[in-house]
C-alpha cells in the first residue's frame, strides 16, 4: 500500500501534532498565571521610560513561540534622541 | 468604509472558524484589505486555523479595554499581506467585552479595512450577540442536519432583532453557507437536501462547501483552505462564495475533488 502513499500529498497530521505540542506546552505552563511576556514587556517599557519619553503608539511587541525557546522582541521608537532601542528577551 | 460580516451558526462544530479563515483569505487574495476577528473569548481557535498561534501578543480584549492601540494588536498574515488577524483572549472571559468597547473597535476596523469578518462563538449568549451586534451582513453557517438547521433558525431570529441594524428598522443582509455537504448521502436521502434547508430557513444561498479531506489538512497545517490547496473542491467553493459575498453573480455549483487515475482505479475514500 506504500505505493499509493507515494501519490498522496505529504501527511499533514505530523505538522498538526507538532504545532499543538508547542502551543499546549506553552499554555499549560502558563495556566491561569499572568502571561510572562506581558510582564516582561511592561517591565522593559518601564525601564526604558525612566530614561526617555516613550510614545505607547510607537511600541511594537512581537513574540514567536518555538519548541525549545521563544523570542520576545520589543521595538521602541524614540524620537529626537538617536534612532531606536531594541530590547530582546 | 468597509463591510462588517458576522460568521455565525448557533451550533458549534459546523465550520464557522474554517469558513471565516477561508472567506477572509479568498477576499484578501483578490486584493481586498481584510481583517478576521475572533470573538470566541476564552476558547480562541482562529489563530490556530490561520497558523498564527505562535505570534499572538495582544488580543481583542486588550484593544477593547484600551491597553493597546489597534495596529499593535493586529497580526499580519505571513502569506497574504492584505490579511490580518485580531485574536481573542485565551485567559479572560466574555464579560470583559463591553458593547461600547466592541462598537469602538469595530468602527475603527471598518475605517481601516474593506472587510471585517467576525468569527462568532457558538451559542446565543453574550459573545455571540456581541459578534453580530454591529454587523452589516451575516453569513450563517449550517450543515444539512436537523440540529444545525434548528439552531440557524434561532440565530436568524437574533440577527433580525438584536443587532444595531435591526433595531434601526433596517433589513439585516443574510447569507446561508452550507458546509460539510456530501452529495452522495444527500442523493441517497440520508441528509437534508439543499432545497429542504433553503425552504426551511428562507435565506439566500451563498455557497455549498463539500465535505473534503482538504479542510482537515488545511487546519492541520494552519493555512486557510483557500490558500492551502486552492484547487481543491472546498477551496473553489469558498472562493466562489467570497466572490458572491462581494456582489458578483456566479452560478451555484457544488465543486467536486478531482481524483487521480490511481485513486479512481482503487476507489480511495475521503479520509
Amino acid at each position: 500500500m506504500n505505493l499509493f502513499r507515494f501519490f498522496r500529498p505529504a501527511a499533514s497530521a505530523p505538522v498538526a501534532r507538532e504545532r499543538l505540542q508547542i502551543l499546549l506546552e506553552f499554555e499549560r505552563k502558563m495556566g491561569s498565571q499572568i502571561d510572562l511576556f506581558a510582564v516582561l514587556r511592561e517591565e522593559i517599557l518601564e525601564v526604558v521610560s525612566r530614561h526617555v519619553n516613550v510614545d505607547p503608539d510607537k511600541v511594537q511587541v512581537t513574540v514567536d513561540r518555538g519548541p525549545k525557546f521563544s523570542t520576545l522582541a520589543v521595538d521602541i521608537e524614540i524620537p529626537n534622541s538617536g534612532g531606536k532601542v531594541r530590547a530582546s528577551a | 468604509m468597509g463591510k462588517v460580516i458576522v460568521v455565525t451558526s448557533g451550533k458549534g462544530g459546523v465550520g464557522k472558524t474554517t469558513s471565516t479563515a477561508a472567506l477572509g483569505a479568498a477576499l484578501a487574495r483578490a486584493g481586498q484589505n481584510v481583517v478576521v476577528v475572533d470573538f470566541d473569548v476564552g476558547l480562541r481557535n482562529l489563530d490556530l486555523v490561520m497558523g498564527a498561534e505562535r505570534r499572538v501578543v495582544y488580543d481583542l480584549i486588550n484593544v477593547v479595554q484600551g491597553v493597546v492601540k489597534l495596529p499593535q494588536a493586529l497580526i499580519r498574515d505571513k502569506r497574504i499581506e492584505t490579511l490580518f488577524l485580531l485574536p481573542a483572549s485565551q485567559t479572560r472571559d466574555k464579560d470583559a467585552l463591553t458593547e461600547e468597547g466592541v462598537g469602538r473597535v469595530i468602527a475603527e476596523l471598518r475605517a481601516k479595512f474593506d472587510w471585517v469578518i467576525c468569527d462568532s462563538p457558538a451559542g446565543i449568549e453574550r459573545g455571540a450577540t456581541l459578534a453580530m451586534r454591529f454587523a452589516d451582513a451575516a453569513v450563517i453557517v449550517a450543515n444539512s442536519e436537523v440540529s444545525s438547521v434548528r439552531d440557524s433558525d434561532r440565530i436568524i431570529g437574533l440577527l433580525d432583532s438584536k443587532t444595531v441594524k435591526a433595531e434601526k428598522g433596517e433589513r439585516m443582509e443574510k447569507h446561508l453557507l452550507i458546509t460539510r455537504f456530501d452529495s452522495t448521502r444527500a442523493a441517497r436521502g440520508e441528509m437534508l437536501s439543499i432545497e429542504d434547508v433553503l425552504e426551511i430557513l428562507s435565506v439566500p444561498l451563498l455557497g455549498i462547501i463539500p465535505e473534503s479531506e482538504a479542510v482537515l489538512r488545511a487546519s492541520n497545517l494552519g493555512t486557510p483552505v483557500t490558500i492551502c490547496s486552492s484547487d481543491s473542491a472546498p477551496a473553489r467553493a469558498y472562493t466562489a462564495a467570497a466572490r458572491r459575498l462581494a456582489g458578483e453573480d456566479i452560478a451555484m455549483t457544488i465543486p467536486t475533488d478531482k481524483r487521480g487515475f490511481f485513486n479512481k482505479l482503487f476507489g480511495r475514500r475521503a479520509a
